[in-house]
C-alpha cells in the first residue's frame, strides 16, 4: 500500500467513525464535535481528490462557520444541560431498516456499474482554473448564489429579530 | 480470496470514495429519521450534503466531468451555508413558540 | 545549524501551548514545569545560536524559505532569517519569557485557570519569536496579529472583572487601528514589488524602483508600516491602550512591556530601516520624542505602582523610536535590549510587592484596600530586602546612573539625538530627550521612595508583609545581574566598544540618494564629537531629578501638596493622562453616534418618502386588478379548492403531524422506486 492508500483508509475510517459517533451519541454536544471531526476528515478526502480549494472551503465554511452556527443553536436552545434522561430517538426500527437498505442498494449499484473513467488529470492546483470558470461560464450562478446568501442573511436576521420582539412582549 | 482482496484494498479508486459517501449518506439518513432533536436533524442534513459533495468531487477527478464537478460542489457548500443560517433561525423561532426542540412533540397542524 | 535551530526555537513554545491547552489539567502540577522547561530549553538554544553567530564576524544573514502558497502567478514563501539583530532579539525574548514563566509559578499559584495561563504564555512567546525570525512582511503581519490575539487573551485573563475584559478589548481595537495602516503599507509594497520578502524589497528599492514611481509613495509606505509600530509599541497617538493593559496578571505585564509585544514595534522599525526615507525617519523621531515626553509627564503624578511603570514603558519606547528616527540605530536597539531586562525586573518586582500585599490583605479579610496603590505601602524595605535591592538596581538602570546598563544605552541615544540636532537643527528632539531623562529619574525614585521607604500608612498591615518565595525572587536577581554594565560593554562610560555595538551595525539605507538619512560615517563622527557633553548633561539631568524626588519624599523639604496647587492645570492634565481617553471618546465614539443619527434621518425622510409614493401608485393598480380577481379568478379557485378539500379530508388520516414519520414514508417510497426502475 502506498501513502495515498494509507491516508485514504485512515481518514475514511475517521470520517465514517466520527459520523457514526455523531448519529448514535446521546450527548448532543459530543455529536457536534464528532461532526467536526467528520467534516475535517472529508476535507482530507477532498485533498486526496486533488480538490485543494474545495478542501479549504470545506474547512472554512463547514468547520469554521456552519458548525459554529450549530453550536450557537445548541447553546441558545439550552439542550446541553436539560432533559438528559429522555430517549433521544424515535422510529428507530424503520429508520435503521431504511438506512441499511439504502447502503446495500447504493454499494451494489456502485460496484456493479461500469464507470466510464478517464485517466486522472494531474493538477497542481485548481484555484486558478476555478477562478476563471467562476468569472466566465458560471458567472450567473455565482451572482445568484450571492443574492441567495444575502436573502438568507436578511431572512435569518428578520426571523430572529421578530423572536426578540415576541419575547419582549411576553415580558 | 486472498488475491481478490489485496488489489481491492491497495489503491483507492472511484468506487472507494463512492462507498464512503454511501456510508455517510445512510448515517445522515439515520440522524434525520431517528433523532428527536431538531438540531441533530440539521446535522444529519449537513452530513447528507457532504456525502453528495464527495460524490461530485470523486466524479470530477475520475471521469470526464472534470472541474465542473468541483464547481457544483462549491455551490452546494454555498447553499448549505445559507440553509444552515435560515434553518437555525427557524429552530430558534420554533423553540420560542413551542418551548421544545423535539420534533415529535411538535405535531400541531393547522385546520 | 543556522537553518534548523531557529525553527526548533520557534516551535518549542507552540508545542507548550498545544500540550497545555489540550492536556493541561491532566498533567502533573498542571504543566507549569513543562512550559517553563520548554522556554528554558529555547533560551539555551538561543544563547548557543547567538554565540556561534557572534563568532562568525562580520554580520551575515542566513535565510531559509519554504514555498507556502501559490496564488495565480505569485508564490508566497515562509522564511526564516537569522542575523545578529534577530539572534540578539531571540535571546532577549526567551530570557524574559522564561523568567516570567518561573515567576508565575509563585504569582499565579492559586489561580483556577493555571494551566491555561501557561498555555497563553506559550502562544505569546511563540508569536513574538515568529515576528523576530520571519523573513517577509506577510508573515510578520500574521505573527503580529497572533501577538495581538494572545495579548488580548492574557490582558483579559481575569475576564470576570469588567475592567479586565474592557482593557483587553481596548488593547485589541486600538491595535487594529495601527495594524490597518500597516496592512495598507504592506499592500502598497506588494502591489508594486510583487513580493513580501524584506530582502527582495530592499534590493528593488536599491535598484531604483519606487512604488508608483514616486519617492512620496516610498515615504508613505514606510510611514504606514510604522503605523503598526505606533499601535503595538503604544506610541502617540495610540498610546491609550497600554496603561489599561495593566489589568492582566502582573507577570504578563512584565512580558508585554519588556520583551514581547511593545518591543515588536521597535523591532519592526529596525527591520524596515533600510527602506525608510529621511522624511519618514524625521516623523518617526518626532513621534518618539512627543510620546516619551507625554508619557513621562503623566507618570509624574500616578499613584498606582503598575500605572507608573506602564507610562515609563511608553516613555522609554518613545526613546527607542526617537533613537531609530535620528539614525542612532544601534543605540535604539541596545536600549530595547537593556530596557527589556530592567523593565521586566521592575514589573516582576512590582508583582512581588503586589503579591505580598495581597497575601496580607487576604489574611486580614480586607477587600477594599487597593493592593497596587503606593499610598497604601511605604516602609517595605526591611520586610522585603531582596525585592527592595533588586528594585533599586532597576530604578538606577532606568534613571540612567553610571555603571548600569540603562546608562550605556540611554547615554548613546541622547548623544545621537544631540548629534542629529547639530547636523540638522532639530533642537527640540534633544531638549525633550534630556527633560524626559530628568523626569524619568524623578518619578522612578518617587515610586521607590513611596513604596519602600517612609512611614507605613498602616503599621499592622506592613508588619505582616513577608518576602516572596524563591521562584519569584530568583528571576529578580537574574535580571538585576544583567542590568549591570559589564554584560554589554567593559567600559562603563561608553557602549561603543561593547560586543553589542560591534555586532549590530546600522544597515545601509537603500533609498535614493536625495532621500538618504544622514550618512552613517558623518553621524558617527558627530556622535563621537559630542559624546562627552551628552554624558555630562544626561547625568546632570538624572541627578537633579533624583535630588528633587528625595527632597520631596524622603527629606520632605518640599511639600508635594504645595507643588500640586501651584501647578493646578498642569497637574490635572498629567494626573488624567492629558484627557486622551476622554478626547477619543468625544471624537470617535460620539462621532459614530452622530453619523448613525444622520443616516437615520436620511432613512426616515428621504428613502421612506420614495417608498410611500411608489406604494400609493401600486395601490391604485391593485384595486383595478382586485375587481378582476374576486369575480373571475376566485370562482375557478373555489371550485378547485372544494375538490382538494374533499381529497384532503380523506388523506388527513395518515397525517400524524410528525415530520419524521413523513420522512420515513418519503424515503420508503423513494427506495421502492429505486428498486423498481434500476
Amino acid at each position: 500500500m502506498d501513502l495515498t492508500a494509507i491516508v485514504f483508509y485512515l481518514f475514511s475510517i475517521v470520517t465514517v467513525g466520527a459520523a457514526a459517533i455523531m448519529v448514535f451519541s446521546k450527548n448532543i454536544v459530543h455529536s457536534a464535535f464528532a461532526l467536526m471531526f467528520s467534516l475535517a476528515g472529508i476535507a482530507v478526502l477532498y485533498v486526496l481528490l486533488y480538490a485543494d480549494f474545495i478542501a479549504a472551503t470545506q474547512l472554512l465554511v463547514y468547520v469554521g462557520g456552519i458548525l459554529i452556527l450549530i453550536l450557537f443553536g445548541l447553546m441558545l436552545t439550552e439542550q446541553a444541560v436539560t432533559q438528559k434522561f429522555k430517549a433521544v430517538t424515535v422510529n428507530m426500527l424503520p429508520a435503521s431498516l431504511l438506512a441499511a437498505v439504502t447502503t446495500v442498494l447504493l454499494v451494489y449499484a456502485y460496484a456493479t456499474t461500469s464507470w466510464q473513467m478517464v485517466m486522472p488529470e494531474e493538477r497542481s492546483e485548481t484555484v486558478y482554473d476555478l477562478g476563471i470558470l467562476l468569472m466566465s461560464d458560471y458567472i450567473l450562478p455565482f451572482i445568484i448564489a450571492g443574492v441567495l446568501l444575502l436573502i438568507a442573511i436578511v431572512g435569518a436576521i428578520l426571523m430572529s429579530t421578530r423572536l426578540t420582539a415576541i419575547k419582549n412582549e411576553e415580558q | 480470496m486472498e488475491l481478490m482482496i489485496t488489489p481491492w484494498l491497495a489503491e483507492p479508486g472511484l468506487v472507494h470514495f463512492l462507498i464512503v459517501s454511501a456510508l455517510l449518506l445512510s448515517l445522515g439518513l439515520m440522524a434525520v429519521l431517528s433523532r428527536r432533536n431538531v438540531i441533530m436533524v440539521l446535522m444529519g442534513v449537513e452530513l447528507i450534503l457532504n456525502s453528495a459533495n464527495i460524490n461530485l468531487i470523486a466524479f470530477s477527478r475520475y471521469t470526464s466531468l472534470s472541474l465542473e464537478g468541483q464547481m457544483i460542489a462549491l455551490f452546494v457548500i454555498i447553499i448549505a451555508a445559507a440553509e444552515a443560517a435560515v434553518a437555525l433561525a427557524i429552530v430558534l423561532n420554533m423553540y420560542s413558540r413551542f418551548n421544545t426542540v423535539h420534533l415529535d412533540e411538535i405535531d400541531s397542524l393547522k385546520g | 545549524m543556522f537553518t534548523q535551530l531557529p525553527l526548533i526555537i520557534l516551535v518549542l513554545p507552540l508545542l507548550g501551548f498545544l500540550l497545555l491547552i489540550f492536556l493541561g489539567k491532566r498533567l502533573p502540577r498542571k504543566g507549569d514545569w513543562l512550559a517553563a522547561g520548554l522556554l528554558i530549553t529555547a533560551l539555551a538554544l538561543s544563547l548557543s545560536l547567538l554565540i556561534s553567530k557572534l563568532a562568525g564576524q562580520p554580520d551575515e544573514s542566513f535565510t531559509q524559505t519554504f514555498r507556502w502558497l501559490a496564488i495565480g502567478t505569485h508564490t508566497i514563501h515562509f522564511g526564516i532569517t537569522i542575523d545578529n539583530l534577530s539572534a540578539v532579539m531571540l535571546v532577549v525574548v526567551t530570557l524574559v519569557s522564561s523568567l516570567v514563566h518561573l515567576f508565575s509559578i509563585g504569582y499565579m499559584k492559586d489561580d483556577p485557570r493555571y494551566s491555561r495561563y501557561y498555555a497563553y504564555l506559550g502562544l505569546f512567546s511563540f508569536s513574538m519569536l515568529g515576528i523576530v525570525l520571519t523573513s517577509n512582511l506577510l508573515f510578520m503581519y500574521i505573527f503580529w496579529e497572533l501577538v495581538g490575539i494572545s495579548s488580548y487573551l492574557l490582558i483579559g485573563f481575569w475576564y470576570e472583572k469588567k475592567s479586565a475584559s474592557n482593557a483587553a478589548n481596548k488593547a485589541f481595537i486600538v491595535n487594529r487601528v495601527g495594524d490597518f495602516g500597516m496592512f495598507l503599507g504592506i499592500m502598497i509594497l506588494f502591489v508594486n514589488f510583487a513580493t513580501f520578502s524584506f530582502k527582495e524589497i530592499f534590493d528593488l528599492v536599491e535598484a531604483g524602483q519606487l512604488p508608483y514611481g514616486s519617492t512620496g509613495w516610498l515615504t508613505t509606505a514606510g510611514l504606514l508600516i510604522f503605523c503598526g509600530a505606533i499601535g503595538k509599541s503604544a506610541q502617540f497617538p495610540l498610546q491609550v491602550w497600554l496603561p489599561d493593559a495593566m489589568e492582566g496578571p502582573t507577570p504578563v505585564s512584565a512580558l508585554i512591556h519588556a520583551a514581547t509585544m511593545v518591543a515588536a514595534g521597535v523591532y519592526l522599525v529596525a527591520r524596515m530601516f533600510p527602506m525608510l526615507t529621511a522624511d519618514a525617519l524625521l516623523v518617526i523621531a518626532y513621534i518618539g520624542a512627543i510620546t516619551s515626553f507625554l508619557a513621562a509627564s503623566i507618570a509624574l503624578t500616578q499613584f498606582d505602582i503598575k500605572r507608573v511603570l506602564a507610562f515609563s514603558t511608553i516613555s522609554q519606547l518613545g526613546y527607542m523610536i526617537l533613537a531609530l528616527g535620528v539614525g542612532a540605530y544601534t543605540a535604539g536597539f541596545m536600549h530595547l535590549v537593556t530596557h527589556a531586562a530592567f523593565k521586566a525586573g521592575l514589573f516582576l518586582g512590582a508583582g512581588s510587592v503586589i503579591y505580598a500585599m495581597h497575601q496580607v490583605l487576604h489574611a486580614q479579610n480586607d477587600h477594599h484596600t487597593d493592593a497596587q496603590d503606593v499610598r497604601n505601602m511605604g516602609g517595605l524595605k526591611s520586610k522585603m530586602p531582596v525585592t527592595y535591592y533588586t528594585f533599586l538596581m532597576f530604578t538606577l538602570a532606568i534613571s540612567g546612573i553610571p555603571l548600569t546598563s540603562g546608562f550605556l544605552s540611554k547615554d548613546e541615544i541622547l548623544a545621537g539625538t544631540l548629534a542629529y540636532s547639530t547636523l540638522n537643527g532639530h533642537w527640540l528632539l534633544p531638549l525633550l530627550g534630556f527633560v524626559v531623562a530628568g523626569m524619568t529619574a524623578f518619578y522612578m525614585f518617587r515610586l521607590l521612595l513611596l513604596t519602600f521607604h517612609g512611614n507605613p500608612s498602616d503599621r499592622e498591615r506592613i508588619s505582616a508583609i513577608k518576602e516572596s518565595p524563591l521562584v519569584m525572587t530568583l528571576p529578580l536577581i537574574v535580571l538585576a545581574t544583567v542590568s549591570l554594565f559589564v554584560f554589554y560593554s567593559f567600559n562603563p562610560f561608553g557602549a561603543a566598544d561593547g560586543w553589542l555595538y560591534q555586532a549590530i551595525e546600522r544597515p545601509i539605507s537603500m533609498v535614493p540618494n536625495m532621500l538618504q538619512p544622514v550618512d552613517a560615517g558623518i553621524f558617527e563622527e558627530a556622535v563621537h564629537h559630542i559624546h562627552g557633553t551628552a554624558m555630562v548633561l544626561s547625568i546632570l539631568f538624572a541627578l537633579s531629578g533624583i535630588l528633587l524626588a528625595i527632597g520631596m519624599y524622603y527629606w520632605k523639604k518640599i511639600k508635594a501638596e504645595n507643588l500640586v496647587q501651584r501647578t493646578g492645570v498642569l497637574y490635572d492634565l498629567s494626573f488624567n493622562s492629558w484627557y486622551f481617553d476622554e478626547l477619543y471618546d468625544r471624537i470617535f465614539v460620539s462621532g459614530l453616534f452622530l453619523l448613525t443619527r444622520i443616516s437615520k434621518w436620511f432613512d426616515e425622510h428621504i428613502i421612506d418618502a420614495i417608498v410611500n409614493s411608489s406604494a400609493w401608485v401600486s395601490r391604485g393598480i391593485a384595486s383595478v386588478a382586485g375587481l378582476f380577481d374576486t369575480n373571475i379568478v376566485d370562482g375557478l379557485v373555489h371550485a378547485t379548492a372544494a375538490s382538494a378539500d374533499r381529497a384532503g379530508s380523506m388523506l388527513s388520516k395518515i397525517q400524524t403531524g410528525k415530520i419524521q414519520t413523513y420522512l420515513v414514508y418519503v424515503i420508503f417510497s423513494f427506495l421502492v422506486l429505486f428498486i423498481l426502475f434500476i
